[in-house]
C-alpha cells in the first residue's frame, strides 16, 4: 500500500486513495467490533427465545437450535403468569397504549404551544416562566412521588390510567417546553412578523406558519416522549393500581417471579415484545431524530 | 408638495430597552406617495424607527399617525401597511399563489377579489410562471419580488422596506432597485425604506433621513444630503470613498475671509456659508474626491495651488481615484481614466471651494 509516486505521476483530478489503506481498515475493525458486542445481547435473547427449555438446559447460549418453537412467545403474550392472573402481557400491552397515546398527545399540545408562547409572544414575567421551567426539568422525580400520590387522590384519579397520564403529561413539559421554545426561537423571526404584518393572530400564526415548518422537532418530541414514557416503570408502578400495570411492570412481575420452573425463554420472548415499540420507533425515524436534537440545539 | 394632511407622522417617539435608548424624541413627517429612505450604518435605530411604525415594536414614548390616525395602539394589519424584510420571509411551506394571498385569506376577503388582486400583482412583477412553485425552487430576486408582491396584494397606503435588497447580490440589487423606483412611479404609495447603502438610498429617495443613534442627523432631498451634508457625520457617512477632511483655520479678514490650510489660503469668496465665519475659528474643509482638481489653472471658482505628491492610482473604469499626500495627509482626487497620473509624481492641487463644505471643527456643523 505504498502511496502512488508523485513524482512520476502528474497529479490531476482527485487524490488516489486506496481501498484498504490502513487507517479504513482499523476504523472499520473496530466500528464492526463494537456493533458485534452491542448485537449480542440481542442475538442471544432471539435464539434463546425460540429455543424450548430442554434445548436451554444443554447452557450453550450461542448457539442456536435445531427445531425453533414460537410457544414462549405465544405464552409471554397470552399466557404467562403476572402476579396471580396469568393472561400474559397483552393486557399490559393495552394499559402501555392507553398510557402513552394521551399522555404523548397532551404534553406536546401544550409544551408546543406554550414554547411558542415563551419565544414569539413576550409577555411579563415571561423570563420568570422560563427560569421556572428550567429549573423544573432538574427536579428528581423522587422528589414528587409522595406528594403527586396525594394530588392524584385528591383528584379522585389516583390507581387508574389517568393518574399515570396526568402524571407523565406534567413531568414532561417542561423539558418539551424548552425543547419547542428554542426551536421557535431559531425560526427567522421576520416571519412571525410578516405573519403579524398579513394579519394573522395567535392560533393561525402557530397552526398556519409555525406549525408546518416544525415537522422534525414535533417528530422528535413525539420519539422522546413515546420512548420515555413507554419504558416507565415507576410512574406505572406507583400510580396506576393492580389491573391497570403498563406492560413494564407486569415484564417485571413476569421475569422476577420466584415460583416454578425458571422459563428463559418466556422472559426473553417478553422483553422483547416490550422493547419492540421505542425500539420500531428509533428505527423509522432516527433521521429526523437527529436532525431535530440539533436544530434545536443551535440557538438557546 | 401639497399641503394635505401627511401619510405617516411621527411625534416623539422614544424607544428604549431599560438604559438603552435606541430611539430618542423623534419626529418626522412623510408626505403623500413620498418616497423617504432611512439611512444609518447597523444600530443606529433605522429599522426599529420603521419596526414601530409597523406596530411590531411597542415604543416606550410617542406616537404614530397614519393618514392622519393615531395608530400607535393598533395592530400591524389595522395600519394600512405592507411590508418587505430583508430575509424575504415567505411562508416556506406555501406556494407563491398562496404566499401572495395568505393575508387576504386572513381577512377574508372574497375568493374572486383575491384571485383578482393576486394576479393583478403577478402581473405586475413577472410572477405568473412561478405562481404554483414553493419559495425553495425560487431564486433569490425572484423571493424578493414575491415578498414585495405580498406588501402589494394588501392594497395598502404605505409601504415599509426592510434593507430589502441586502440579501441578493451586487447585479440583482440593481434590477431590483429600478424595478422598485418604477412600482413607486406607477403606484404612487407612501413608501419607506430602510437600508446601509447609500447608493440605494441616493438613487430611490425623494427624500433621505441619515440617521445616527437614534437620532436623524438630516432629511433632505439626495442632492442637498450629498452637497450641502449639515455636519461632519453626513459628510463623512455619504460618498464613497469618503469626503476629505482637511483641518484649516477661518483667515482674511471678515468681509473676505479666506481659509489657512497649512501651507496656503483658500480664498472663500465663491463658498456660500450659512453662517458668519468669524477669523480665527478652527474649522474642517470638507472637499468630495471630484472636488479636486489636479494640474488645473487658474480658472473661476477654483482656489490657489497646493503642492502634492501622487502616492496610489486606483482606475475605476469610468475614472481612476488618485491618492496624493499633501502636508502629510491622504487625499483622494477622482479624475478621468484618460488622465494618466504615476506614483512619486509632483503636482498642483487645486479646491473646488465653491462646492466644498466647512465645519465648526468643534461642533461638527455647517457653517
Amino acid at each position: 500500500m505504498a502511496k502512488p509516486d508523485t513524482l512520476t505521476i502528474e497529479p490531476s483530478g482527485p487524490l488516489p486513495r486506496p481501498m484498504f489503506a490502513p487507517g479504513r481498515v482499523m476504523i472499520y475493525a473496530v466500528l464492526i467490533l463494537t456493533s458485534l458486542y452491542y448485537l449480542i445481547p440481542l442475538y442471544v435473547m432471539i435464539i434463546t427465545s425460540v429455543k424450548d427449555l430442554d434445548a436451554i438446559r444443554y447452557g450453550n447460549i450461542f448457539i442456536p437450535t435445531a427445531n425453533p418453537t414460537f410457544a414462549p412467545w405465544v405464552k409471554a403474550w397470552s399466557e404467562a403468569c403476572t402476579g396471580l392472573k396469568c393472561s400474559g402481557l397483552a393486557p399490559g400491552f393495552y394499559n402501555s397504549v392507553s398510557i402513552t397515546v394521551p399522555s404523548v398527545i397532551v404534553s406536546i399540545a401544550v409544551a408546543s404551544v406554550s414554547g411558542y408562547s415563551l419565544a414569539n409572544w413576550p409577555f411579563k414575567f415571561g423570563e420568570f416562566f422560563f427560569t421556572v421551567l428550567l429549573v423544573g426539568s432538574f427536579v428528581p422525580y423522587q422528589v414528587m412521588l409522595y406528594p403527586l400520590v396525594i394530588i392524584t387522590r385528591e383528584m379522585g384519579i389516583y390507581s387508574t390510567l389517568w393518574a399515570v397520564v396526568f402524571v407523565h403529561t406534567v413531568f414532561g413539559l417542561p423539558i418539551l417546553t424548552l425543547l419547542f421554545r428554542n426551536y421557535f426561537s431559531s425560526l427567522p423571526p421576520e416571519l412571525f412578523k410578516a405573519a403579524r404584518v398579513d394579519g394573522a393572530g395567535y392560533w393561525r400564526i402557530f397552526f398556519q406558519v409555525m406549525m408546518p415548518m416544525s415537522v422534525p422537532i414535533f417528530t422528535v418530541a413525539v420519539i422522546l416522549q413515546v420512548t420515555g414514557i413507554w419504558n416507565d416503570f415507576l410512574f406505572g408502578v406507583i400510580y396506576a393500581g393492580p389491573t391497570n400495570y403498563p406492560m413494564t411492570v407486569q415484564l417485571n412481575n413476569i421475569v422476577n417471579s420466584l415460583q416454578g420452573v425458571k422459563e428463559y425463554n418466556v422472559d426473553m420472548a417478553a422483553t422483547i415484545l416490550t422493547g419492540i415499540v421505542p425500539l420500531a420507533i428509533y428505527f423509522f425515524s432516527g433521521k429526523y431524530f437527529v436532525r431535530g436534537i440539533a436544530a434545536g440545539a443551535v440557538k438557546g | 408638495m401639497a399641503m394635505k394632511s401627511p401619510s405617516v407622522s411621527i411625534r416623539g417617539l422614544a424607544l428604549s430597552y431599560g438604559a438603552v435608548s435606541v430611539l430618542q424624541n423623534l419626529d418626522l413627517d412623510i408626505a403623500q406617495g413620498e418616497f423617504i429612505v432611512l439611512l444609518g450604518p447597523s444600530g443606529c435605530g433605522k429599522s426599529t424607527l420603521l419596526n414601530c411604525i409597523a406596530g411590531l415594536l411597542e415604543p416606550s414614548e410617542g406616537q404614530v399617525f397614519i393618514n392622519g390616525k393615531n395608530v400607535t395602539w393598533e395592530e400591524p394589519k389595522d395600519r394600512g401597511i405592507g411590508m418587505v424584510f430583508q430575509s424575504y420571509a415567505l411562508y416556506p411551506q406555501m406556494t407563491v399563489e398562496r404566499n401572495l394571498s395568505f393575508g387576504l385569506r386572513v381577512s377574508g376577503l372574497p375568493k374572486d377579489e383575491i384571485e383578482k388582486r393576486v394576479k393583478r400583482a403577478a402581473e405586475m412583477l413577472q410572477l405568473g410562471e412561478l405562481l404554483h412553485r414553493k419559495p425553495t425552487a425560487l431564486s433569490g430576486g425572484q423571493r424578493q419580488r414575491v415578498a414585495i408582491g405580498r406588501a402589494l396584494v394588501r392594497d395598502v397606503d404605505v409601504f415599509l422596506f426592510d434593507e430589502p435588497l441586502s440579501n441578493l447580490d451586487a447585479k440583482l440589487r440593481a434590477e431590483l432597485r429600478v424595478e422598485i423606483k418604477r412600482l413607486h412611479q406607477k403606484l404612487g404609495n407612501t413608501m419607506i425604506y430602510v437600508t446601509h447603502d447609500q447608493i440605494e438610498a441616493l438613487t430611490l429617495a425623494d427624500r433621505v433621513a441619515v440617521m445616527k443613534s437614534g437620532v436623524i442627523q438630516q432629511l433632505d432631498d439626495p442632492h442637498a444630503i450629498y452637497n450641502q451634508p449639515r455636519n461632519l457625520y453626513v459628510a463623512s457617512f455619504i460618498g464613497s470613498p469618503t469626503m476629505n477632511f482637511i483641518k484649516g483655520e477661518i483667515g482674511g479678514t471678515v468681509a473676505a475671509p479666506s481659509l489657512a490650510l497649512g501651507k496656503g489660503d483658500v480664498a472663500l469668496k465663491s463658498y456660500a456659508s450659512k453662517k458668519k465665519l468669524g477669523v480665527g475659528q478652527k474649522v474642517v474643509f470638507g472637499a468630495r474626491p471630484e472636488h479636486l482638481r489636479l494640474n488645473a489653472g487658474n480658472e473661476a471658482g477654483l482656489s490657489d495651488a497646493f503642492d502634492a505628491v501622487v502616492d496610489l492610482v486606483e482606475p475605476m473604469g469610468s475614472d481612476s481615484l488618485v491618492w496624493l499626500k499633501l502636508a502629510n495627509q491622504m487625499l483622494s482626487a477622482r479624475v478621468e481614466s484618460s488622465q494618466i497620473y504615476k506614483p512619486g509624481e509632483k503636482i498642483k492641487v487645486r479646491f473646488r471651494v465653491g462646492l466644498s463644505s466647512i465645519f465648526d471643527a468643534q461642533s461638527g456643523e455647517r457653517l
